[in-house]
């Protein structure tokens, strides 16, 4: 994993971007950049070079699913790695990210062990 | 209310203050509660729809919740500020996902609203439905807490 690649952390509680920002700085990683729902995201995957997005599911405004979709739907974000993250454990929900094209899937709570074996398994690919 | 729907509130609770917050919560015993004033200081609540519908609470006492989320930030937290409520409301979150997911598999399908948070001593809470209410008390090394679970059925 190329430690210096720029990650988007897209979750609307405060507390899920830091627990997430945290793991990643752990992890060696320094280029973080947030948005607090899918909407806020979309405008920063508009100006920003994203290397990986990681996002929450349940949001207001344009959840995690609506976004998912808007990123593989564009031609310059469609390979993007993305990573749900997401206390929405039921299969259905599962079936529905990965029919959207999500990169892979790490259900809330989770270990700090987790989010990095996830990570490493979408960028071993 | 059927006890079916307590369990997996109580798994659920153990399981996200361990993995997030490294944190053993105990639960003691059941009990109705008859009346809507917090138990804790500050409350988290959320609205459960589907088959049946119905509200969950977790009320922290202010000790507990700044134990729980200094754990959860690797970094000491001092008072009960909005970082602390915004805490509140993902665990919220959580316990309802996971709560859900083992209720899914007893055949029970049921989908989550955006959580509220309510600071303050002795401030109510307010389920959506008139049901009776079950309150599970929780003891940690740090302090207590109570979860409410309140269904129509
Ligand atoms: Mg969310």
């Amino acid at each position: 994993m190329d430690l210096s690649m720029k990650i988007l952390v897209v979750d609307d509680f405060a507390t899920m971007r830091r627990i997430v920002k945290n793991v990643l700085r752990q992890i060696g990683f320094t280029n973080i950049v947030e948005a607090d729902d899918g909407s806020t995201a979309l405008g920063v995957l508009k100006k920003d070079k994203i290397d990986l997005i990681i996002s929450d599911w349940n949001m207001p405004k344009v959840n995690g699913l609506e976004l998912l979709k808007a990123v593989r739907g564009d031609e310059s974000t469609k390979n993007l790695p993305f990573i749900m993250v997401t206390a929405e454990a039921q299969k259905d929900s599962v079936v529905q990210a990965v029919q959207a094209g999500v990169s892979n899937y790490v259900v809330k709570p989770f270990t700090a062990e987790a989010l990095k074996e996830k990570l490493e398994k979408v960028f071993s690919k | 209310m059927d006890v079916k729907y307590i369990n997996p509130f109580i798994n659920a609770t153990i399981n996200v203050l361990e993995t997030m917050a490294f944190t053993k919560a105990e639960a003691g015993k059941p009990y109705l509660k008859k009346d809507q004033v917090a138990q804790g200081d500050v409350t988290g609540v959320i609205g459960l729809i589907g088959g049946v519908s119905g509200t969950i609470s977790v009320s922290f006492t202010e000790k507990s919740i700044l134990s729980i989320v200094s754990n959860m930030f690797g970094e000491e937290m001092k008072e009960l500020n909005e970082e602390i409520k915004d805490a509140v409301g993902e665990i919220t979150n959580m316990i309802s996902g996971q709560a859900r997911q083992e209720l899914e598999g007893m055949g029970i399908s049921l989908k989550a609203a955006i959580p509220s948070v309510i600071v303050g001593k002795n401030h109510s809470i307010n389920h959506i439905t008139k049901h009776p209410i079950i309150a599970i008390p929780f003891n940690t090394a740090n302090g207590g807490f109570t979860i409410e679970v309140c269904f129509e059925k």
